[in-house]
């Protein structure tokens, strides 16, 4: 199969990236490294590349009801011009994907998806849309590219290269607008990396200027353009999820700690019932954060109990770049998810020490 | 790829600088950059005796894990401390200051099936 490749693989080319194949597309992992990138972001401001993601409109007089039917958040509260993280469940509860939902107009929201779930997630919103007439689903991802300036210096960047006021724009606003010479971007205050920043919409076909206009931009800053592996460093450090490994088909939002986006009480949605249930019998599992001594935890590790029963299984784990630690996520059993509990992941053979720790491992105010 | 000349290297991106019967190891510039930044460096114990092939150890990088084999037969009789919390030496300085440690040979004679920096380059 070909990879797909964004409007701005040139720039990742003559960056020097390296390319990997990301859910069938050919992204950036690195371009310098990993630590030095993440730092960037952490201390300063970074540029990411996230074409990949999905982008489908849900347009009409009922697309507010339907999308309601269709997600675990409730979609009546979100407001014209903002934006809520939320789930599409199966009829077992379990995750389809983890999305973002921005109210564009009164009738009109789009809802960001991840790569490898964007044929599904096309096809399932469709396919258990209540209301097809009044509720038109269109996947609209090969027409957006989409960026991401992330990083305490952010707005200052982004600013430099729009007319909206973003200092108005709060944390998960979407407002339209011009955005680095080209017109009809979307322009977002939301992020995955725990920090302060922006995430851009751009027309696809006018999208790869962009890229060097937003580096110029950030040159002041020291910005620097950021790969998928210091992505994924920087979203474990503050504990979001990644669909595929911490989240799936078969795993709860309750068991993965997304009660916070699960309104059961809003009323109907599909896979609420089953959740309903497992929250009356009791969680048999939840995912937690894991603190490992020595050494780097990875996805399938098996996790054990301090008397050496197996309890569960590493689903993501890194260096903590800011932190110097080794952390991890993971499903444990009923009795070992409370924070201070001492447990054992297997890597590769050797046992390593670990705790659970409560909440995001590091967390930034803004 | 940086590949000094006065060194031998093997088909597992080692590099090997042989002064009489002692040689020391490391990783070549191509291994540094294929790993990523090293975070962590499970070495070999001072004593411990190797047949050539052997895991003696393994490298690891955020996103991976790579083992280290005993590229010749022989003895364990330093390994490089400064590295202990300091594994990024690896990645700025795999030539110098990032070498992993010292083997004391046993088989002077499997210095002849390593290749030179020429060799090694066109392997790349």
């Amino acid at each position: 199969m070909t990879l797909k490749r964004t409007p701005f693989f040139v720039c990742h080319q003559s960056h020097g990236a390296k390319l990997i194949d990301f859910g069938g597309w050919e992204m950036p992992v690195q371009y310098v490294g990993i630590m030095a990138e993440h730092q960037a972001v952490r201390e300063s401001v970074g540029l990411f590349d996230v074409s990949h993601m999905g982008e489908v409109m849900v347009r009409g007089l009922g697309a507010c009801e339907s999308l309601n039917s269709m997600l675990s958040n409730d979609v009546r509260t979100v407001d014209i011009g903002s934006s809520q993280y939320s789930a599409i469940l199966n009829e077992s509860g379990g995750i389809v994907d983890d999305v973002f939902v921005y109210r564009l107009g009164q009738n009109e929201y789009l809802v960001c998806v991840n790569a490898s779930n964007r044929q599904k997630d096309a096809a399932w919103i469709m396919d258990h849309n209540p209301d097809p007439a009044g509720a038109v689903v269109v996947d609209e991802s090969d027409s957006w590219a989409q960026i991401a300036i992330q990083g305490r210096n952010g707005e200052a960047v982004a600013q430099k290269l729009t007319s909206v006021d973003l200092s108005s724009m709060g944390r998960g606003a979407i407002a339209a607008g011009k955005f680095a010479g080209v017109e009809g971007c979307l322009i977002a205050r939301t992020g995955y990396t725990g920090e302060d920043g922006f995430e851009v919409f751009v027309p696809s076909e006018e999208a790869t200027p962009v890229w060097d206009r937003v580096l110029d931009a950030g040159a002041e800053f020291s910005i620097k353009p950021i790969g998928l592996g210091a992505r994924d460093t920087l979203r474990l450090e503050v504990k979001n999820v990644l669909y595929g490994n911490d989240i799936s088909d078969d795993t709860t939002p309750l068991e993965a700690c997304l009660r916070w986006i699960t309104k059961l009480d809003k009323g109907e949605f599909r896979g609420r019932e089953p959740l309903v249930a497992q929250r009356e019998a009791g969680l048999q599992r939840r995912l937690v954060g894991l603190v490992v001594e020595k050494r780097i935890a990875r996805q399938h590790c098996a996790i054990l109990s301090a008397d050496g029963q197996i309890i569960g299984e590493v689903t993501s784990g890194t260096r903590s770049p800011t932190l110097g630690t080794n952390i991890a996520m993971g499903y444990v059993a009923k009795g070992f998810g409370r924070p201070g509990t001492e447990l054992i992941v297997d890597i590769r053979g050797r046992q390593a020490k670990a705790v659970v720790v409560k909440g995001a491992f590091y967390k930034r105010d803004y | 790829m940086n590949c000094p000349e006065e060194l031998k290297y093997t088909s597992e991106h080692e590099w090997l600088r042989i002064d009489g019967g002692v040689v020391t190891v490391g990783i070549t510039d191509h291994a540094q950059d294929a790993l990523g930044d090293i975070v962590f460096a499970d070495l070999p114990e001072v004593g411990d005796s190797f047949t050539s092939g052997e895991t003696g150890g393994e490298l690891e990088s955020v996103k991976a894990v790579s083992d280290v084999y005993m590229p010749v037969s022989g003895e364990v009789i330093e390994i490089n401390e400064a590295l202990d919390g300091e594994e990024g030496t690896i990645n700025s300085d795999p030539y110098g200051a990032g070498w992993l440690f010292k083997i004391k040979l046993s088989d002077p004679s499997e210095i002849d099936s390593l290749m030179s920096a020429g060799d090694y380059e066109a392997t790349l």
